[in-house]
């Protein structure tokens, strides 16, 4: 690895990727740094390794990667898996760790490409072993083919909730039921998305394939569900629920959950990007222009990363930071960047036309974003329950920070990735206020594992 | 709007600010606190919360031990324990040279007329840390120096403080200071703010405040790192410190490291914004795997910067004004002011109700810039 790249990217997930390609074909130098041990993203996980009829049953959607991956293969890109970036700043100097040893590079242009992680969302026993995000079921399934032997439950709201249960149709699973979360009232407010939506109908139709197919095969889906609980001593025995008005209990030891998903924003937040509430999204999300450019310059976002888009759309917004980059690197001039991006442009637009619906359809309703059990646990790292939060605000600390400082909910191995969007929900409700309000968690690196031995052995020529 | 009014207002809602409000309104007098981000924004909320007699200037310890007396039973000032230890603060000797000056040192403060500084040898100080690295000579050490968690004193005193009829004003930032008839005025987008009284205890902004009072200072603000690690057994007792190393080490009551040594951020004073310096904290770093060579797999969870004032001479500034016989100051504490808090606020109590305290004061006049 040099010591400085003119790009460097981080996430290889479908924007990572088409940006890479880009970039390194009009011969910008380019190091992409990657978590994970093989490239692909979560979306296109383990593309190289998977068997032929794994990839099958994941479906056409997932092999769509495969162009992606074998591009940024053939390419002149500086490829670096097993890389965890846990520092960026305003300079572009990026703290990472490859393979276990720690490094600091610098880049003229980075593009953060990390994409989106399920939002957490704590219910009565969500932190009990045997309840999962469906996010961590389909990685075990995409990365080892490992499925639940003894029957599994689905419950939330979302996409991937019904792809996963598609997906584990086809792998034999046996579903004890669909819990579906979405409360009917959503599909009168995604009523007057619908026709933009048509636009975009095979995303729409893919959807009803997948209904069709699961109700066939007998799936129990039971609609407009509230009041999940967890419960079970020590583990996940039961879990309860209403549902037309009759409270109900089912037995089951794996209880995979869903709530859709959110733009992972730590390290653009750790480098001090400015970010903004996005109320249809109901999350944080960068604060872009066109190209991807965030509020520092020669920092720019792509893909889920910026706000939740799909992979097809990251795929686009990664083209289109590339180029952006590209002429930034004075590679193109700015009349040639606007002419090569025409094209991902409009399929960009194209693709965003189902995303108001879907936005609309499977918002999360209040009552789901705030627990109303005070003993319910928010951050589950330092165990701080919804109570305890409620308890600092009406102390007069009416801000998620200072909620932090007082509880440490967010002060623990996560660093409040989990509990943050979870806090700003509960502090907004109880002091009366918009979840904006005050602001996300200060973002506080390292955002990824760093040890004392790790950062001990950086800068050695510096010493005091 | 109408201006609000009391006998003293406050501009600052950090410790000092909030002491001085506590300390003001157990005597009956009625005190605005203005501030401009929220509570503890800055220094007083994200410092290392160190209970430190050990090493103070000659000139603060005076005030350290008295505001020592203050921490032990800060309970019944407050009502709040504050996370309050007293496991003792102790400053290491990597080497016989680093002995000699620890002995000078406790020679020094003996000379003063106190004790509370005490060499301990080599037995006494693996005794009391097993884990650290057998290269160690001796130590200087404060018995019951300790600790508290500076968010939660802050909070405490800001409880005590509003239930003596203390107002406060978070997100008020102070536009103008302007002198009327009977005292202060303060313009704020929040409206107006008037009283005979005004205490500067702004921190890392004090130097802005003393400026429009026509008293300037060199105050410089600087923004320490700190970091903390995930949460280990527990393994060492006493807070450390090492006698030729910047280093500032201690294990919290939850098991996390947090480990400090002023070593500062690069910082956007306009913004209010921190970067981190990670050659800096590598050198932290260092300073802890050489002490600790067994923390090396020891995951850091988190660092950051506060935002502090520094003075030429590292001392604070505290007492009456040079030009104005209605304006008090309280900053420029130099990262080491959460100890001295709690007596800090009575020693301002005391100026401004008594006209003088019996703590000497005089080496924090402000005239010493002039």
């Amino acid at each position: 690895m040099k010591t400085r790249y003119s790009l460097v990217i981080v996430g290889a997930g479908p924007a990572g990727l088409s940006a890479s390609v880009v970039a390194a074909n009009l011969g910008v130098d380019v190091a992409l740094l990657d978590e994970q041990r093989m490239p692909g993203g979560q979306i296109y996980r383990a593309m190289e390794s998977v068997p032929a009829e794994r990839a099958m049953r994941l479906g056409e959607e997932y092999q769509r990667g495969r162009g992606l991956v074998s591009a940024m293969r053939e390419s002149r890109v500086d490829y670096f898996p097993d890389s965890e970036v846990w520092s960026l700043n305003q300079r572009r100097e990026i703290g990472l760790v490859h393979a276990g040893v720690a490094r600091v590079i610098g880049a003229d242009q980075v593009l953060i490409a990390n994409g989106a992680m399920e939002r957490p969302l704590p219910f009565p026993g969500w932190t009990l072993p045997g309840v999962m995000n469906a996010g961590a079921g389909q990685i075990l399934f995409k990365a080892h083919g490992l499925v639940p032997a003894d029957g599994v439950v689905l419950a939330g709201s979302g996409p991937l909730l019904l792809l996963l249960a598609w997906q584990y149709l086809h792998a034999g699973v046996a579903i004890e039921a669909i819990l579906d979360l979405t409360p009917m009232h959503n599909h009168l407010r995604a009523l007057p998305h619908l026709p933009r939506a048509l636009l975009a109908r095979h995303y729409l139709g893919k959807g009803l394939a997948y209904k069709k197919d699961l109700k066939r095969a007998g799936v129990q889906t039971l609609r407009n569900i509230t009041d999940l609980h967890a419960a079970g001593d020590g583990r996940l025995e039961t879990i309860t629920f209403r549902h037309k008005g009759r409270r109900r209990t089912l037995a089951t030891q794996l209880l995979l959950t869903h709530f859709g998903v959110a733009p992972r924003i730590h390290l653009s937040q750790a480098a001090g990007c400015r970010h903004c509430w996005d109320d249809s999204q109901q999350c944080w999300r960068p604060l872009l222009d066109g190209w991807g450019n965030s509020s520092i310059d020669g920092i720019l976002i792509a893909g889920d990363g910026a706000g939740i888009g799909g992979a097809r759309a990251a795929e686009h917004a990664g083209r289109l930071a590339a180029w952006q980059m590209a002429c930034a690197l004075g590679r193109i001039d700015s009349d040639e960047r606007d002419r090569l991006a025409r094209d991902d442009r409009g399929w960009l637009r194209a693709e965003r036309h189902v995303r108001p619906f879907l936005d609309a359809f499977f918002r999360i309703p209040g009552s789901l974003l705030v627990t109303s059990r005070d003993d319910t646990i928010v951050c589950r790292c330092e165990e701080i329950t919804a109570g305890e939060i409620r308890a600092a605000v009406a102390q007069g600390h009416d801000d998620a920070n200072q909620v932090k400082f007082l509880t440490r909910c967010g002060m623990g191995a996560c660093q409040g990735r989990q509990c943050a969007a979870s806090v700003a929900h509960i502090v907004a409700a109880q002091g009366g206020k918009h979840p904006a309000n005050g602001g996300p968690f200060r973002g506080r690196p390292p955002v990824a594992p760093l040890t004392l031995g790790q950062l001990a052995s950086l800068y050695p020529e510096e010493s005091e | 709007m109408a201006a609000r009014h009391a006998d003293v207002l406050i501009i600052g809602g950090g410790l000092m600010g909030f002491s001085t409000a506590l300390h003001l309104a157990k005597r009956d007098v009625s005190v605005i606190v203005v501030e401009k981000d929220s509570p503890g924004r800055h220094a007083s909320g994200v410092n290392a919360g160190g209970l430190r007699r050990l090493n103070r200037h000659p000139a603060e310890i005076p005030l350290s031990v008295a505001a020592a007396d203050i921490w032990r039973h800060i309970e019944s000032l407050l009502g709040d324990d504050c996370g309050a230890r007293f496991p003792g603060q102790i400053r290491v000797a990597e080497s016989d040279a680093d002995m000699r000056l620890l002995e000078e040192r406790a020679a020094l403060v003996r000379s003063l007329g106190y004790t509370h500084e005490e060499i301990i040898d080599r037995d006494e100080l693996y005794q009391r840390v097993p884990a650290l690295a057998p290269h160690c000579k001796g130590a200087l050490m404060c018995r019951d120096d300790g600790y508290a968690r500076p968010f939660h004193a802050l909070t405490a005193f800001r409880h005590k403080a509003c239930s003596l009829g203390v107002a406060h004003f978070p997100g008020t930032r102070v536009d103008g200071i302007e002198r009327i008839a009977d005292g202060w005025r303060l313009m704020t987008p929040k409206g107006e703010f008037r009283a005979p009284l005004l205490v500067n205890c702004a921190g890392a902004w004090a130097g802005h405040v003393a400026a429009v009072l026509d008293e300037p200072v060199p105050l410089r603000p600087g923004a320490p790192m700190l970091m903390i690690s995930e949460r280990l057994p527990p393994f060492v007792q006493p807070v450390l410190g090492a006698a030729s190393r910047k280093l500032s080490f201690k294990q919290m009551g939850n098991g996390t490291l947090l480990i400090g040594g002023a070593h500062r951020a690069e910082l956007d004073f306009a913004h209010q914004t921190t970067t981190l310096n990670w050659a800096r904290l590598a050198t932290s770093a260092r300073t802890v795997m050489a002490l600790f060579p067994q923390l090396d797999n020891v995951r850091i969870v988190r660092a950051w910067a506060g935002i502090e004032a520094f003075m030429p001479d590292d001392l604070p500034v505290i007492g009456a004004s040079s030009v104005s016989p209605d304006a008090w100051h309280a900053f420029g504490f130099s990262a080491h002011g959460f100890q001295l808090s709690p007596i800090v606020g009575r020693i301002l109590s005391e100026l401004i109700l008594d006209g003088g305290s019996d703590l000497p004061i005089e080496a924090f006049r402000i005239e010493r810039f002039r």
